[in-house]
């Protein structure tokens, strides 16, 4: 009897430590990061950090405005063309094609969603680019295809299933009582499709945009692979971008050899994870607020 | 057995009352039924009656309930030693995730009873069984008998218990219930999933079981209430209305009771 | 009503042509890869190491990429499961004060949504101040961090799912907390625990950017912890940058190996969770 108490006691202990060190070792990498990038971060104001496009390493200048211009304009790009897609599509999977195919075509975007995003890349490279390429060259603008559009075109694709499987999900756990009390008041199925699925489910929906945003923002290889890595602010969908995880991976391989190039370019990864941070603290804060009941 | 007295008892989810400044002797060695109707608290009293309420997020508990003279809401109770005393049957059925003989097995097998204790509990003679997991298997037995489950799951003891009715689910969670011999046993709603022969087979056999030990019983049936109670509680929004012996059902003295008795509020 | 039959109409079009988009371009990125890799595919690129002047077209195969990426996510998925599942059961309510585990929750969605990229170079840093080269411990060990936040999650969320009804059966006859979370949150949670690890193998295999720096690469199948190790992500990377035919080749066939494997996990993930799921209770 004793020790049955004992074991439940130290293996509450522990795993409520476990729950600490989570938190801290989360907040150790913050405060690493800081530390390493603080040479940088001192070095100059922090608007020019900001707000300048000056990227001369060799010279000692930092300048981050097209860097977070491109990695905030490649992910919004992909956003703005899948989401509403991606939510159409998971609104069709759950309420319109026939039950006996909706298990196969969900399996199916399972199993896109754990596809490499190396993979994505190498298809972006194959197909997408040459494609945006032709389509460039059609308006007029010549380039190597290597562009913003690219990039979006590759990331909206990849983040697609991760979306898609999360809302069909969300929305198949709407109960059918709600759907058949609707129905039988003589509304057609888009309506009840909109105004009854989509708001008793548009939590779980924001949940399946927030996880998809995630999965854009912090991509490196897909994005690498196809957006042209030039560090400009765009000012077409076919110009070249240089979004921050491509930054890093592109050049933290030889920093030894400037000086406070390794600290600029943590600062790049600070500047991700806060960004990470503050849109997950939001997504929190919203989605907790609609819902008082729950913790 | 035990004797439980309720003090002063508020129960709280987040801001709303579920119960509201309880005080109540329960009767020991009989049956106490809780009646009222849906959402009025009936689930809520019986589970701070066994400090399950501690697993939820919002609840607050004010007040005591005194099992046996101790407060059992008190932080230092010692929670195992209760929960062990005092059986809980919720109100939907759940087999736990494992074969049916398992599910029976549960119990004792936590609280590592041996060979001899397991004998001395379904009061076999002290040979009956050589080792431990034979003795199990005589108790599986016992209790399945005892929650007439038995004749129908005797060949399945290790099919999942998931795979049972929900009927065959409530009486397994009574043998569950009952192998670790506690003294108190709460019931929430123990037969509304059965058929009315099922359910005066466990009726009969709360009857039986009230000779050892204290039962406190919810059900929305009022009929199973004058055929089983001794003591009948009402509850109103949170409220005890009327309590008293189980005779008061013929000529209550509340409006509310009156009417719900009438069949007005159901 | 006119108005309202053609709406149902539109919106039934527009997401008929929605579904067709999104399942018509992933089908097609699946035959484009297929198509490309199995002409690229053969027994020497499957189980040789590189040969001298492979990257200039000389002969070999992949085999250290396979072999490397396979030891990269075995050994990050087993250290991240064993630190994972006691973070998972830990949120439940009788482990974690409801702050404590909000808390928690948004500081792992954090780490998850944290780019691997970061986790790479941090790793990195931290490496080469303890005097510690490109090595397959390092990779596995970031390949641990990168994936403990999303096996966490996975498994905090099926854990949520157990009924409450069901722990209350298990602590009503008496269980302690441990007890009542080993033999019957675990049990009843098993599937979807298995699809968790499952899940963060796959994003831990094809990831490329946290072993970039950390693992390094090497035309050797690593012998010992300390070895730098090739994975198949940056086979691809690499190789289809490459100018010459012959390795630009081998880095679609690296490509179709690691599609495969992936799908593959996909497949017995499901097949597993069926296979366990004997006692769960729906
Ligand atoms: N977890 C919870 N969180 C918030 N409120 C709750 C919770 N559980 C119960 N309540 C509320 O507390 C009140 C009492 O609930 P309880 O389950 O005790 O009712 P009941 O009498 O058992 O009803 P029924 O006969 O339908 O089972 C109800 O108003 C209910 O909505
Ligand atoms: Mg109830």
């Amino acid at each position: 009897m004793l020790s049955r108490r004992k074991t439940d006691r130290w293996t509450g202990g522990t795993m409520r430590g476990a729950l600490l060190l989570v938190n801290l070792v989360a907040f150790t990498i913050a405060l690493l990061l800081l530390w390493k990038s603080w040479p940088v971060l001192s070095g100059q104001p922090i608007k020019d950090v900001l707000f300048s496009t000056n990227w001369h390493p060799t010279q000692g200048q930092f300048g981050y405005l097209a860097f977070i211009v491109g990695t905030v304009a490649v992910t919004v790009l992909a956003m703005a063309l899948a989401v509403p897609v991606c939510l159409l599509s998971a609104l069709c999977i759950s309420e319109y094609i026939p039950t006996r195919l909706r298990w196969p075509v969900r399996l199916g975007i399972d199993v896109m969603a754990g596809v490499p995003s190396v993979l994505y890349g190498l298809l972006g490279i194959i197909v997408v680019v040459p494609w945006v390429h032709r389509l460039g060259a059609y308006f007029g603008r010549d380039g190597s295809g290597y562009s913003l559009l690219a990039g979006g075109i590759v990331l909206g694709l990849m983040v697609s299933p991760v979306i898609i499987s999360v809302a069909v999900e969300v929305l198949q756990g709407v109960p059918r009582d709600a759907r058949e009390a609707a129905l039988s008041l003589g509304t057609t199925k888009w309506e009840v499709s909109l105004h009854v699925v989509a708001r008793h489910a548009w939590r779980g929906l924001m949940s399946a945009v927030v996880l998809g945003f995630a999965r854009a923002f912090g991509e490196t290889m897909a994005v690498l692979m196809v957006v042209g890595n030039d560090a400009h602010i765009p000012t077409s969908l076919f110009d070249r971008v240089y979004p921050i995880p491509a930054l890093i991976a592109n050049n933290y391989g030889e920093v030894m050899s400037i000086p406070l190039y390794d600290s600029a370019l943590l600062l790049g990864a600070l500047l991700l994870m806060i960004l990470v941070g503050a849109f997950n603290l939001a997504a929190h804060v919203m989605l907790a607020r609609s819902e008082p009941g729950r913790a | 057995m035990s004797r439980i007295a309720i003090r002063n008892l508020t129960v709280r989810y987040g801001k709303h009352d579920a119960l509201r400044n309880m005080n109540l002797d329960i009767p020991d060695g009989k049956i106490t039924v809780i009646l009222g109707p849906s959402g009025c608290g009936k689930s809520t009293l019986l589970r701070s009656l066994n400090r399950l309420t501690d697993l939820y997020d919002e609840v607050s508990v004010e007040g005591q309930v005194l099992i046996d003279g101790e407060n059992i809401h008190d932080p230092r109770a010692d929670l195992l030693a209760l929960r062990k005393k005092v059986g809980f049957l919720p109100q939907r059925p759940f087999p736990l995730p494992m074969s049916i003989a398992d599910n029976v097995r549960f119990g004792p097998r936590i609280h590592r009873m041996t060979r001899e204790d397991i004998l001395r509990q379904i009061g076999a003679p002290a040979d009956a069984a050589a080792s431990r997991h034979a003795a199990m298997d005589l108790l599986v037995e016992h209790y399945l008998k005892q929650a007439g489950l038995w004749e129908e799951v005797r060949d399945r003891l290790h099919a999942p218990g998931a795979n049972l009715s929900i009927g065959q689910q409530q009486r397994l969670a009574l043998a569950r219930a009952l192998a670790v011999e506690p003294e108190v046993i709460l019931a929430d709603e123990p037969t509304s999933a059965l058929d009315p022969i099922s359910a005066q087979l466990i009726e009969k056999r709360f009857q039986a079981l009230k000779e050892k030990y204290t039962i406190i019983l919810v059900t929305h049936v009022l009929r199973q209430a004058r055929r089983l109670a001794d003591y009948v509680i009402f509850l109103y929004m949170g409220e005890m209305v009327e309590h008293g012996p189980a005779s008061f059902l013929n000529s209550p003295r509340d409006p509310r009771t009156r009417a719900y008795v009438g069949g007005e509020i159901s | 009503m006119l108005y309202r039959r053609i709406q149902e109409w539109f919106f039934r079009a527009l997401m008929g042509l929605s579904l067709v988009i999104v399942l018509g371009s992933l089908v097609a990125m699946l035959g484009v890869l297929a198509w490309r890799g199995i002409g690229a595919i053969s027994l020497e690129v499957l189980f040789q190491t590189p040969k001298g002047g492979y990257y200039l077209g000389g002969g070999g195969g992949i085999a250290n990429a396979i072999v490397g990426s396979l030891y990269l996510a075995l050994g990050g998925t087993v250290l991240a499961t064993v630190l994972s599942l006691p973070l998972a059961l830990a949120l439940q309510r009788e482990y974690a004060s409801p702050r404590l585990a909000r808390l928690t929750r948004l500081t792992l969605d954090v780490l998850a949504g944290t780019p691997s990229i970061v986790y790479g170079v941090l790793a990195f840093v931290i490496m080469v101040r303890i005097g510690m080269g490109a090595s397959l411990i390092g990779g596995i060990l970031t390949l641990t961090v990168l994936m403990l936040p999303i096996m966490t999650c996975a498994m905090a969320e099926v854990i949520a799912l157990v009924p409450r009804e069901m722990k209350e059966t298990a602590y009503g006859l008496g269980a302690t907390r441990w007890e009542s979370t080993l033999a019957v949150v675990v049990r009843q949670s098993l599937p979807g625990l298995i699809t968790a690890v499952l899940l963060a193998f796959g994003r831990g295999i094809g990831d490329a950017a946290s072993v970039l720096f950390t693992a390094g690469f090497s035309d050797r199948i690593p012998t010992s912890l300390a070895d730098p190790t090739a994975s198949l992500p940056l086979a691809v990377f690499f190789q289809i940058g490459s100018p010459v035919k012959e390795v630009q080749e081998r880095g679609y066939a690296s490509a179709l190996v690691l599609l495969v494997l992936v799908l593959l996990v996909s497949v017995v993930s499901r097949l597993i969770g069926r296979r366990f799921s004997r006692h769960v209770i729906r």
